[in-house]
């Protein structure tokens, strides 16, 4: 019998191997169907569409919690800057954004003058426009390539894609794991962070690039359907996302990362290169992330470097852990889940509790139910919220158990 | 006899502690040989150095017909050029399944890029199978390699390392915690398995080493005190001394 399950668990396309994936996709057709019908843009306008871009957010959450979960929760790498990946993929799309609908505003302006502007006029023009809140008129070299949006599409790859190689080069190649990898993730995030705060970094400082919900040349479209295309976006991107890495964790490969992660110098006896394996799953990683950012701050309208800061990849982190780490669908849960009550708690919606002598503000105390929540998982439930579907199937299991028994001598 | 394995003059020493001095030792294509020695001798050690987990102080480390240094590579490079190794503490995968495991030490194409595409054969399958047969573990393919007994992982080990195919093995004492049917299915596996490569056996035991009827090394603080057959080191007195007369 076995043997059976043996040949045949592996065989087959990729949906019909893994059933959880099915069970997702369906899931996020029907909630994403579901939203379209209640949002204002093309349904009965039961959902707002502030409300449909905080659910398009979540799902580029979700997202980037799933580069996570791989990067963690199955290969056992610790990354607390992750989120530095997402907040470039951001910029990437934002410098395009900005810069094409300044273009649009500028050369509307100019043109009702009596000579038509030049090139380099128009060029002064934008880059007046975008650098004046930083004291500068001229565009910084990293902007050369802002006004094609293919280019940038390609930055939203590229960039994480290569900085994550070279730092994942330099620091698995000495071997460095653990604890220590984790700061140095923390520390690369918050170099980043440091450096785009500074006025002069070609990045607007503190103020980052704003006024992103605005598509350039389609003014004339209400956010209302903008704000369902990016949230379309958002769930196929999701659901592809989950697709390939159900596709990377399955099988072989799978196997080779789960096993890094509980002992890793026993691979390394077995012939295979760890550290190359830990470069790809850093590097494939890094990369959706970056796509996630790029689909998520359209929706946000503004990036600003405070969004790269240390504690958003930890955040990141906790989201994982909570949702339950080492299975794909627990990191969208936690993603999913711990940001939209973060939403409700932060956004003040949520009653206040009064206690008599004391009133608890669920917008200063969310992150200390947060920390707590994190804490109880961590010593609690390990599995996270994911552990109960364990539960549930053992249940399952042990109800048909008997029948199984007893079918089994007729073989 | 040509030699796979060419140890000479290798010296290693911990915060000043030398647990390998001027350690010399070669092994042929096809050679069964066990290795004693007391606690601390250096044993371990050795295959650390062989397997580049350790790097030597000084002391040479020669491979295979072509007479590469071992010293100048990874680990996995190494285990790639056919040197395999069972830990003396079990060591396996004991989240994943039994078949898993197996099919984790295959002998395949090790890059990240061939085993993401790498979907297993039916010989893939069949090869699992057979290793599972030779180690007994055939009911325990689907389990969880972690729900299995001590023994059991001892021998999943062994059939991981099999499974790679080296040419040589270093087999850290594989006995150790089994029954004494247990040891002697080990012992069959090992006299079999050194009939086409080379494999090097750590024990303490005495009787499993004579079980195996091969050349013995013994080795004492880091460098070999005596190699023959087990009656000729046995009637050793430097021998006798420091390992049989504790
Ligand atoms: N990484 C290390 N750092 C410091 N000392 C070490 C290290 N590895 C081994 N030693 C020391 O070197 C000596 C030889 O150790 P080794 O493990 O090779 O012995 P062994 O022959 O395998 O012993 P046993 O029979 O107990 O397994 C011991 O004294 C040990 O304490
Ligand atoms: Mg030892």
């Amino acid at each position: 019998m076995s043997e059976a399950r043996l040949t045949q668990s592996r065989r087959g396309p990729l949906v019909a191997r893994h059933p959880s994936l099915v069970i997702f996709l369906v899931v996020l057709a029907l909630f994403t169907l579901g939203v379209t019908v209640l949002a204002e843009g093309f349904g009965m306008g039961m959902i707002s569409t502030s409300f449909v871009k905080t659910l398009g957010k979540t799902l580029c959450l979700c997202l980037v919690a799933l580069a996570m979960d791989l990067v963690w929760g199955y290969c056992g790498i610790l990354s607390l800057g992750h989120m530095a990946f997402f907040g470039i993929g951001g910029y990437a799309i934002g410098m395009w954004l900005m810069y094409a609908r300044t273009e649009i505003i500028v050369a509307e302006s100019m043109a009702a003058a009596a000579l038509p502007p030049t090139a380099a006029e128009i060029s002064q023009g934008i880059a007046t426009q975008i650098f004046g809140v930083v004291g500068a008129s001229e565009f910084p070299p990293i902007w050369a390539f802002a006004h094609s949006l293919p280019l940038q599409l390609a930055a939203v790859v590229l960039v994480p894609g290569l900085l994550a190689l070279v730092f994942g080069w330099l620091a698995f190649r000495s071997r460095v794991t653990g604890v220590y990898l984790s700061i140095l993730t923390q520390a690369m995030t918050l170099a980043l962070a440091l450096y785009l705060f500074q006025n002069d970094s070609g990045l607007r400082g503190n103020n980052g690039l704003s006024g992103l919900q605005n598509l350039p040349g389609l003014d004339a479209v209400p956010q209302a359907t903008v704000s369902l295309w990016f949230f379309w976006g958002s769930a196929l991107a999701l659901g592809l996302a989950y697709a390939l890495c159900t596709w990377v964790v399955s099988g072989k490969f799978g196997s080779v990362i789960r096993a890094i992660r509980d002992d890793e110098s026993r691979v390394r006896f077995l012939g295979y290169s760890v550290e190359a394996y830990k470069l790809f799953i850093f590097t494939f990683t890094a990369i959706l992330a970056g796509i996630a950012g790029a689909l998520y701050y359209p929706q946000a309208g503004i990036i600003n470097p405070a969004e790269i800061a240390p504690i958003a990849s930890i955040y990141l982190a906790v989201w994982v852990a909570i949702g339950g780490r080492g299975r794909l669908y627990g990191a969208v849960i936690g993603a999913g889940f711990v940001s939209l009550l973060s939403t409700w708690f932060t956004g003040g919606q949520a009653p206040d509790v009064n206690l008599g002598v004391y009133t608890i503000q669920w917008v200063d105390w969310w992150t200390v139910l947060l920390g707590l929540s994190f804490v109880a998982v961590t010593l609690f439930a390990p599995q996270g919220i994911g552990g109960l579907f364990d539960l549930l199937s053992r249940r399952a299991r042990a109800e048909e158990g008997p029948q199984g028994l007893k079918e089994a001598p007729q073989k | 006899m040509n030699t796979l394995l060419e140890v000479s003059g290798v010296s290693v020493s911990f915060d000043g502690f030398k647990a390998i001095n001027n350690l010399t030792f070669n092994i042929g294509a096809a050679e069964l040989r066990a290795v004693i020695g007391p606690n601390g001798a250096g044993k371990t050690t050795f295959m650390d150095i062989v397997t580049g987990k350790t790097r030597p102080d000084e002391g040479r480390v020669i491979w295979g017909e072509k007479s590469q240094s071992l010293l100048a590579m990874s680990e996995s490079q190494i285990a790639q050029a056919g040197i395999g190794r069972k830990f003396q503490r079990p060591t396996v995968f004991e989240d994943q399944s039994v078949a898993d495991n197996l099919m984790l030490a295959l002998r395949n194409k090790r890059g990240p890029l061939a085993v993401l595409r790498f979907r297993p054969s039916g010989d893939d399958h069949a090869k699992v199978r057979d290793l599972a047969t030779q180690i007994g573990l055939t009911q325990a393919l689907e389990r969880k390699s972690g729900e299995l007994s001590h023994g059991q992982k001892q021998w999943l080990e062994i059939g991981m390392l099999l499974a790679q195919d080296p040419k040589l093995l270093l087999v850290d004492e594989p006995a150790a915690g089994m029954t004494p049917a247990e040891r002697e299915h080990t012992t069959e596996i090992l006299v079999e398995a050194a009939k086409t490569r080379a494999v090097v056996v750590v024990e303490q035991d005495m009787e499993f080493v004579r079980r195996l009827g091969c050349k013995v090394t013994v080795l004492h603080e880091g460098s070999v005190l005596a190699e023959g057959s087990i009656d000729h080191v046995t009637s050793d007195e430097k021998v006798i001394e420091v390992y049989l007369g504790r």
